[in-house]
C-alpha cells in the first residue's frame, strides 16, 4: 500500500511541470477568450461588459460570412487532391526497399520546409515577370501571361491549392503508408489470387482495414485547411478584394490590425466550437471502430 | 493451381510493385520526384543569380552567371530593406529553437513517463486537458495570449514566444513519449527501486537513455515547429530586431526602387529552409517514426 501511494505521488511530480504550462498558456487563455468575447475590449480605456453583443454582431457581419464561404470552398477543393496525391505516392513507395526509401526522401522534402518559406517560394514562382510558372505557361503557348495569377480569381485560389498539395501531400502519404504496412500481406495476396482488380482491392480490402488511419488523415487535413492562414496571408494577402480571406485571417485582422479584441475573441470562440465539433466526429468514428 | 503459382511468381519477378511493371514504376517515381524537387531547385538557382539577372523578364532557368550577390546583400544591412544583417535573424531563430527544443524535451519526457508508468489522481483530468488542446485551435487563443503577454512584458520577447511554442508542442510530444516509454519493460526499473533508487533517478539513468529514439523525434519536431511557425511570431513580435526568419521574409518582399528583388527574397527562403532540409536528411528515420508514433497511435 505504501509503495503504491508513493508511486502515485511520483506520477503527479512527473506531470506537474507540463501541467503548469498547459494551465498558464492554454487553460487561462481559453477562459480569457470567453470572458473577453462578452466585452468590448479596447487596448486602452475601460473594459465594459456588453453581453452577447459581439455574437449578435457576427450574424450581420457579411465580410465574416464571406470568409466562412471561402474557407469552406478552399477546404472542399484542397482535400481531394491532397488525399489522391498522398494515397498515390503511398501506394508507389510502400514497399520497404532501398529505391522506395530513396524516392520517399525526395517526396518528403517540401513537407519539412515550413509553410512560410514555401509560400514565399511560390509567391516568386508565380510572379508574372520573373517567375518560372508564368514562363512555363508562355512556353507551352498560353499567351503572354501578363496578369498576375495571384491577383485574380480563381487563379489565386488554384495557385494556393497547388502549393499546398505540393507542400503537404507527403504528410498524408506517410500516414497512409504506415497504415498499409500494418496490413497482413497475406490478406492482400489472397485477394489478389481471388482475382480482385487493383482498385477494387483498394476499395474493399485495403480501405476497410485502415479505416482508422483514413479517418485521421481526413480530419487532420480538414481541420488544417479550416485554419489556413500563412499561405493566404503571404501569397494573396487575402486578395483580390478580400476574396481569399480565410476565417483565421479575418480574426487576426480584427484583433491585430483593427484592435477589436472583444469582437475577435467572439469570432475565436465561434471558430473553436466549430473545430471542436469536427474533432468530436473523429473521436466518435474511432470509438466505434474499437 | 501450379500454373497459377507460376504466373504469380513471374509477375513478382517482373515487377516490384505488383500492379505495374518496374520500368513504369521508375518513370512515375522519377517524374514525381522532379515535380516535388523542382520548386526548391528553381528557388536555389534564382537566389544564385545577380540582382540584375534575377529581375530579368522573362526569366532564364539557369543563372547566366552564378553569383552570391543576393546572399551578400542579406548579410550586409546597408542594403536597406532590413535594418540588420541576416545573421541577427538567424540568431533569433536559433535562440527560439533552443528554448523550444529544450523546454519541450524536459516537459514531455517527464509527463510522458508519468503517463506511461503511474496511476494517480487527476490523471484523467490532465489527459482531458491535453485532448482539448488538440481540438481547440491555438490560433483562436492568440487574442487572449497577446493581451496576457502585453500585461506581463512577454510581448516582443523570444522567451515568451518560446513558451507558447513549448506549450503547443506538448500534446504531440507527450503522446509520443508515452508511447515510447510504454514499450520499455517495467521490470528494468523495479530492480533499481528495490536498491533504493528514487523514481526520478530511475527515469533519468535507466529509462531516458532507452527512450532515445522518441527523444530525438520530439526534439526534431519541436525544432521544425519553432523554426517555421509564422502566425504567433508575426503577432507577438513587433520590433524588427527580434524577428525570427519566417517573419523577416515578409520584409524582403518590400520593393526596392519600384520592384521586389526576387533573387534576394529567394536567398532568404534558402537560408530559412536549408537547415530544415539538412536536419531532415540526417534524421529522416526519426522524423518518419515520430510522425507515425505521435500521429497514428495517439
Amino acid at each position: 500500500m505504501k509503495s503504491t501511494r508513493n508511486s502515485s505521488m511520483a506520477g503527479v511530480w512527473f506531470i506537474l511541470p507540463a501541467m503548469i504550462f498547459v494551465l498558464v498558456f492554454f487553460i487561462i487563455p481559453l477562459i480569457a477568450v470567453v470572458v473577453m468575447s462578452t466585452t468590448n475590449f479596447p487596448l486602452l480605456g475601460d473594459v465594459t461588459y456588453i453581453g452577447f453583443q459581439n455574437y449578435t454582431d457576427i450574424f450581420s457581419d457579411t465580410e465574416f460570412h464571406q470568409t466562412i464561404i471561402h474557407t469552406l470552398v478552399y477546404t472542399f477543393l484542397v482535400t481531394p487532391p491532397l488525399f489522391i496525391v498522398g494515397l498515390g505516392t503511398a501506394l508507389l513507395i510502400r514497399r520497404t526497399n532501398k529505391l522506395s526509401s530513396f524516392f520517399r526522401t525526395f517526396f518528403f522534402m517540401p513537407l519539412v520546409i515550413g509553410f512560410g518559406s514555401a509560400a514565399f517560394l511560390w509567391y516568386w514562382l508565380l510572379d508574372p515577370g520573373t517567375g518560372y510558372i508564368p514562363q512555363l505557361f508562355r512556353e507551352i503557348g498560353f499567351g503572354r501571361m501578363e496578369k498576375p495569377i495571384l491577383g485574380y480569381m480563381p487563379g489565386a485560389l488554384i495557385a494556393v491549392i497547388l502549393m499546398v498539395v505540393w507542400k503537404f501531400s507527403s504528410f498524408q502519404m506517410i500516414l497512409l503508408m504506415a497504415g498499409m504496412q500494418g496490413i497482413d500481406p497475406e490478406v492482400l495476396e489472397s485477394s489478389e489470387i481471388d482475382g480482385a482488380v487493383k482498385w477494387k482491392q483498394l476499395r474493399y480490402v485495403t480501405f476497410p482495414l485502415i479505416k482508422r488511419t483514413l479517418v485521421m488523415v481526413f480530419i487532420l487535413s480538414i481541420a488544417g485547411s479550416l485554419l489556413a492562414f500563412d499561405q493566404f496571408f503571404i501569397m494573396t494577402g487575402g486578395g483580390p478584394e478580400g476574396q481569399t480571406q480565410t476565417m483565421v485571417f479575418y480574426i487576426w485582422r480584427q484583433a491585430f490590425r483593427s484592435f477589436n479584441l472583444g469582437y475577435a475573441a467572439a469570432l475565436s470562440v465561434v471558430i473553436s466550437i466549430f473545430l471542436l465539433l469536427v474533432s468530436l466526429i473523429q473521436l466518435r468514428y474511432i470509438d466505434e471502430k474499437e | 493451381m501450379k500454373k497459377n503459382e507460376l504466373v504469380l511468381k513471374k509477375r513478382k519477378v517482373g515487377s516490384r510493385n505488383s500492379s505495374i511493371p518496374f520500368r513504369g514504376w521508375l518513370v512515375i517515381c522519377v517524374s514525381l520526384m522532379t515535380l516535388f524537387l523542382s520548386p526548391i531547385l528553381a528557388s536555389l538557382l534564382h537566389s544564385l543569380k545577380t540582382a540584375k539577372d534575377s529581375a530579368m523578364s522573362p526569366p532564364t532557368f539557369l543563372p547566366p552567371t552564378f553569383s552570391l550577390e543576393n546572399y551578400k546583400s542579406l548579410v550586409n544591412s546597408s542594403t536597406g530593406v532590413i535594418s540588420n544583417g541576416i545573421y541577427l535573424y538567424i540568431w533569433n531563430s536559433v535562440v527560439l529553437a533552443v528554448i523550444t527544443v529544450i523546454g519541450t524535451l524536459i516537459l514531455s519526457t517527464l509527463a510522458g513517463y508519468g503517463f506511461a508508468r503511474f496511476n494517480f489522481k487527476g490523471k484523467e483530468l490532465f489527459f482531458a486537458a491535453i485532448l482539448l488542446m488538440i481540438m481547440v485551435p491555438f490560433q483562436a487563443l492568440l487574442t487572449p495570449i497577446y493581451f496576457l503577454f502585453s500585461q506581463t512584458g512577454l510581448q516582443n520577447s523570444l522567451l515568451g514566444l518560446g513558451l507558447i511554442y513549448i506549450t503547443y508542442q506538448l500534446p504531440f510530444s507527450i503522446f509520443l513519449m508515452r508511447n515510447t516509454f510504454m514499450v520499455i519493460p517495467k521490470a528494468l526499473g523495479e530492480a533499481a527501486l528495490v536498491d533504493g533508487c528514487t523514481q526520478f533517478k530511475i527515469f533519468k539513468t535507466i529509462m531516458l537513455p532507452l527512450a532515445r529514439p522518441g527523444v530525438i523525434s520530439v526534439a526534431l519536431f519541436a525544432f521544425f515547429a519553432s523554426w517555421n511557425e509564422f502566425i504567433a511570431a508575426l503577432t507577438m513580435i513587433s520590433v524588427q530586431e527580434k524577428y525570427p526568419l519566417p517573419v523577416i521574409l515578409t520584409l524582403l518582399t518590400d520593393r526596392q526602387m519600384g520592384a521586389t528583388n526576387f533573387g534576394f527574397l529567394q536567398a532568404g527562403v534558402m537560408v530559412t529552409m536549408i537547415p530544415c532540409i539538412v536536419l531532415f536528411l540526417f534524421l529522416q528515420k526519426y522524423y518518419v517514426s515520430g510522425l507515425i508514433s505521435g500521429g497514428v497511435k495517439s
